[in-house]
């Protein structure tokens, strides 16, 4: 029973410091000294590999969505008359919704992945130990410009994914089911509020980017320098930002939407 | 030149998030960039607004000339108060207009109609609409209806 | 040659513990300047552990490693990685960053660490390939060079500054004899030419008896004994005899600790 019960504690707590080391290593990537000079073209090359390269995945991916969201919204609402409506449907969805936590989903698997096993196989090949020899802070070196790289990629990622997913709607939604393209559009303007809808998706966006780079990079950090050990981070990279993007989605859209 | 491919692809993407940024916001969100030109609030009581919310529009013959801003309780009346914003160029509704709780559509959102009277005033900043017709809620026209069956 | 004369890096009484186990107990290490000196034992003594200690990656439980009297493990961070620019490492793997050609490999702690214009970071660089022999092989990436390159890239590297200590993590493990025979005419070459001080962590003997002034052996988280080659040959220990030698069995026994063979055998499954 008192085994049981010290099994618990010492998994509490080995949780608890690894939350603990994870926030120590944002601070310290995000608080170091900045230096323009070197930084810049760090953090570049970063949103290259992180940003520029996920984009097929995303607009594919966007345009996909919005075409399904597109039929099944006329569909269901042709029912009552309202097909017109469906340009409101598409949007809201995609705006409030969809694009922030799909293209996070996307971004944790495309890119949240390739950073973690990166920075683990820096370790395992004792890259990083090297740059510390060489008197180089390996957090404000490699995982800064990643973190930074990641935080601007994110939003960009799911206002494109949005972009794209209202374009495959109204594609389906307009120039196949035949919808007066008219009061698609009137309808959609009408009830998406920049404010409301459009700012607090891009929050989202925001939120789930920082979160998803942050579980990444200190995934990477963190493993265990083997094979073995950098598959194993790579796996908790993609399920816990996964699961981390779904339960901060349903906290941000009750505190954003919940009292309307 | 390695590094020429990065910053190329790096502006182009952050182009397209800026572009993609511009078309939510005119083109799905309807953000008139020129619209800022002010408003002045008009209020209204009515006995029961419905469904009536915030950002509903306010129309007249049905072009939007402004929208709800917020919706109270006027306790000493006991009635629905609603803070009104209406556009600077729309300077022709009279004293005497008239307020209603309309909806589009069967199932559309509900929204404020306002018919022009026939007086010189015209409405100012922070004046009432004091002809107002509430909302149609159906229980009621139902109930009513069953009532006058009854009567008959 | 005694090291108490003049010890660039002076250990006494580290403690070192992973976990449960000790890896170091009380243990009192001298490096001489400008000597090569090695740190021998069989896999798994925590040689390289050392080595990280004194590049203060890791911190002891106990004790002092003072570097010129600085206690490395007492020096905040940014005194830390002033040190460690006087100390240059050689990793087992070499250790390049994978996403640089040599030459930029090279230049790295030179760009980080001084203000050169480009000419005389280049002049730096070539030199330093041209010493290792790697000069031609300027524009190469890390993956197209074999492991002997790579670890001469990366020992150009460790001495592109001209560090004070220059620490080799088993320098010899893993190549074929003509790369070690390079290896181990360079590390002495250089040691001579440059004047550093040389720590050198391995268990491969020839090569190291060949080019060390002064050996310490560890084993059991203690120094089991020290001295020039030449004593070492003398001890008369059976733990020292059977490392030196290379004979498979001895006080560290070849077999890991099992039951009776004959009765595991016999065992009913």
């Amino acid at each position: 029973m008192l085994d049981v019960l010290q099994r618990l504690g010492r998994g509490a707590l080995s949780r608890l410091a690894r939350v603990g080391r994870a926030g120590q290593i944002l601070l310290q990537s995000l608080l170091a000294t900045p230096q323009p000079l070197i930084m810049v073209p760090l953090v570049l090359k970063q949103i290259y590999f992180v940003g520029v390269l996920s984009l097929v995945i995303i607009v594919v991916s966007g345009g996909f969505i919005g075409m399904v969201l597109g039929l099944q919204g006329y569909t269901i609402l042709v029912d009552y008359g309202s097909e017109q409506a469906v340009g409101q449907m598409v949007a809201l969805s995609l705006v409030r919704e969809l694009a922030p936590v799909v293209a996070a989903l996307l971004f944790a698997g495309r890119a949240g992945s390739a950073l973690t096993a990166e920075i683990g196989l820096m370790k395992a090949t004792e890259q990083l130990a090297s740059l510390e020899m060489i008197g180089v802070d390996p957090l404000r070196r490699i995982v800064a410009p990643r973190l930074w790289a990641g935080f601007i990629c994110m939003p960009i990622l799911a206002i494109i994914f949005a972009v794209v997913g209202i374009w495959g709607g109204s594609l389906v939604a307009v120039d196949w089911l035949g919808i007066y393209e008219g009061s698609f559009w009137a309808n959609m303007q009408q009830s998406v509020d920049f404010y409301d809808d459009v700012l607090n998706g891009i929050i989202k966006a925001v939120c789930f980017g920082i979160v998803v780079t942050w579980i990444a990079v200190f995934e990477g950090y963190d493993c265990i320098p083997t094979s073995e050990g950098i598959s194993q981070a790579t796996t908790r990279t993609v399920v816990y930002s996964s699961l981390a993007v779904l339960g901060l989605d349903f906290i941000l859209t009750a505190l954003m939407f919940g009292e309307l | 030149m390695r590094m020429r491919t990065v910053e190329i692809g790096v502006g182009a993407f952050m182009l397209a998030g800026i572009l993609a940024l511009v078309v939510l916001a005119l083109n799905v969100s309807g953000l008139k960039l020129s619209e800022q030109a002010g408003s002045y609030k008009v209020y209204a009581r009515f006995d029961n607004i419905g469904g009536l919310r915030p950002r509903a529009k306010v129309a007249m013959s049905g072009v939007q000339i402004g929208q709800v801003k917020s919706i109270r309780i006027d306790k000493n009346l006991l009635m629905a108060e609603v803070e009104m914003e209406i556009f600077n160029d729309v300077d022709y509704l009279t004293v005497d207009s008239s307020a209603s709780i309309l909806t589009s559509g069967l199932l559309g959102e509900q929204y404020i109609g306002v018919v022009p009277g026939a007086e010189d005033d015209v409405l100012e900043e922070g004046a009432f609409i004091q002809d107002t017709q509430s909302a149609l809620v159906l229980e009621e026209l139902i109930g009513k209806f069953l009532f006058n069956k009854v009567s008959e | 040659m005694k090291p108490e004369h003049d010890s660039i890096i002076d250990i006494r009484g580290l403690s070192f513990l992973r976990g449960e186990r000790a890896i170091f107990d009380s243990v009192d290490i001298r490096i001489p300047r400008g000597k090569v000196t090695a740190i021998m034992g069989p896999s798994g003594t925590g040689k390289t552990t050392l080595l990280k200690l004194i590049g203060g990656q890791l911190r002891p439980d106990g004790g002092q490693i003072l570097l010129d009297g600085m206690d490395i493990p007492r020096l905040g961070r940014r005194e830390l990685f002033e040190a460690r620019e006087r100390m240059g490492m050689l990793f087992q793997s070499g250790a390049l960053f994978t996403d640089m050609s040599v030459f930029e490999n090279v230049a790295f702690p030179l760009r980080v660490h001084t203000e050169l214009p480009e000419d005389m970071i280049r002049d730096v660089v070539l030199m330093k390939l041209h010493a290792v022999g790697l000069r031609g092989a300027r524009d190469l990436m890390p993956s197209e060079l074999s492991g002997g390159m790579a670890r001469r890239v990366a020992l150009a590297r460790a001495i592109v500054l001209d560090p004070d200590i220059v620490m080799y993590d088993e320098p010899f493990t893993g190549q074929d004899p003509i790369a070690m025979g390079v290896l181990v005419n360079l590390i002495r070459r250089l040691n001579q030419a440059l004047g550093h001080t040389s720590i050198i962590v391995s268990h491969d003997i020839n090569e190291t008896l060949g080019i060390a002034d002064y050996i310490y052996l560890l084993s059991d988280s203690r120094v089991i004994a020290q001295g020039t080659p030449e004593e070492l040959a003398q001890v008369d220990s059976e733990q020292v005899r059977q490392f030196m030698q290379g004979l498979p069995d001895g006080p560290v026994p070849f077999h890991f600790k099992a039951p009776d063979y004959r009765q595991d055998l016999l065992q009913e499954y």
